[in-house]
């Protein structure tokens, strides 16, 4: 190769600078590949099958809204799912006052049959208080640390355990006494 | 308690489960839903799709005012990226008119029925006399070429050849703004974003018989 024919990457258009730049906020795109599937479980562990796509679509349009606001990017996915939760409990809230029996509208009961593999046991997560069936989907679903869900629905880490904690005990008992 | 109650562990691993609900089946209806939407609410800074050709995939991106970008197959990786850099975070992989119709006449092109493009170009990730140069280029037609030193006179600055050349070389929209018909003086095909291989058939593609040369 002679020095004329230097490869094309080196000669690409880049203000000095850029490239050095710190860390990015990087393209929404990659940001809905790389968190979307698990922000969508967490939707319908929290608003069931058929409101859960309506609220994953309105967190995405939020946080696309509210892009240019977001300074961190290491907080990209404690921000998408603190907008998730934010719009489940807005979806929830609702559908109570929604005419429709909320047992029709519950998780598992749309006969989708993806659901299956999510188990009978998110429909008893469903009916838990607003912070425990929250703090739940972030623990199992989105696979949150304690520390991670206390950001995500600005609690102490102490409270945040403590609501994982209760939600999963009342699963239980609920179960103890399906049981019996 | 009762020996048939579930213990917490077995609890949390049912719960856990649900981390394995396949939501692939509604993946892509949902995400079309809210490329579509993100356009209706004007918050869709840059589409950007990928689009088959005979030089591999290339990727396409545009803004309100037009195509921004088109980067060959080895530029795939960092694409999306790049654009997040330089424009706009909200980058989306999204259908936009002025794409679709790229694309169209790209198949065209490829095809030979077609020689010149007519979509809303945006000149943002070029300027000065980069921009100068691109303009001049342009207006080659189809199955003609000139050398850098030519162009670079066109576009003002006669001695300035070498920075004609990096000009070309950073052309952000290829193929669509013709670099490829830009050649060294000594009849060298010189170097090319895409690589000199496709310059080359680029070249011979547009040398060939079959094009009808079209419009006025």
């Amino acid at each position: 190769m002679t020095s004329h024919n230097r490869p094309a990457d080196r000669l690409i258009d880049m203000p000095s600078g850029v490239r050095a730049s710190r860390a990015r906020i990087p393209p929404f795109a990659t940001v809905l590949e790389e968190h979307g599937r698990v922000l969508l479980r967490f939707c319908i562990s929290q608003a069931g099958p058929d409101r859960g796509d309506d609220v994953f679509q309105e967190t995405m349009i939020s946080a696309l809204r509210a892009y240019d606001t977001l300074k961190d990017p290491g907080a990209v996915r404690a921000w998408l799912f603190s907008i998730a939760a934010r719009k489940a409990i807005d979806s929830h809230r609702a559908a109570a006052r929604a005419p429709v029996p909320v047992e029709d509208v519950e998780i598992g009961t749309g006969g989708d049959p993806a659901l299956e593999v999510g188990g009978e046991i998110w429909k008893d997560v469903a009916r838990l208080p607003e912070k425990q069936r929250q703090a739940v989907g972030l623990r199992f679903i989105a696979d949150l640390s304690h520390q991670e869900i206390a950001a995500v629905m600005g609690t102490s880490e102490a409270a945040a355990r403590r609501n994982v904690f209760e939600g999963v005990r009342r699963l239980r008992e609920d179960l103890t006494d399906a049981v019996r | 308690m009762n020996p048939n109650d579930p213990d917490i562990s077995a609890i949390e691993a049912r719960l856990a489960a649900g981390r394995e609900l396949d939501v692939e089946p509604s993946w892509r209806r949902l995400t079309e839903a809210i490329a579509e939407r993100a356009a209706a609410e004007d918050l869709l800074d840059v589409a950007v799709e990928r689009h088959d050709s005979p030089l591999g995939p290339l990727m396409l991106a545009a803004t309100r005012e037009g195509v921004v970008r088109l980067g060959f197959p080895e530029e795939e990786d960092g694409f999306l990226d790049e654009l997040a850099r330089l424009i706009s975070g909200r980058v989306l992989r999204a259908p936009r008119p002025s794409l679709t119709d790229a694309r169209h006449q790209l198949d065209e092109y490829f095809e030979r029925g077609r020689t010149r493009f007519d979509v809303p170009l945006d000149w943002r990730l070029t300027r000065g006399f980069r921009r100068e140069v691109l303009n001049v280029t342009s207006a080659i037609p189809y199955g003609k070429t000139l050398s850098y030193a030519e162009v670079a006179a066109s576009a003002g600055s006669p001695r300035a050849w070498r920075a004609a050349g990096t000009a070309l070389a950073t052309n952000p929209l290829p193929i669509l703004v013709p670099c490829h018909r830009v050649l060294r003086g000594t009849g060298k095909i010189g170097p090319y974003r895409g690589g000199t291989e496709v310059k080359r058939r680029l070249l011979s593609l547009e040398a060939g018989s079959g094009a009808e040369p079209q419009g006025a």
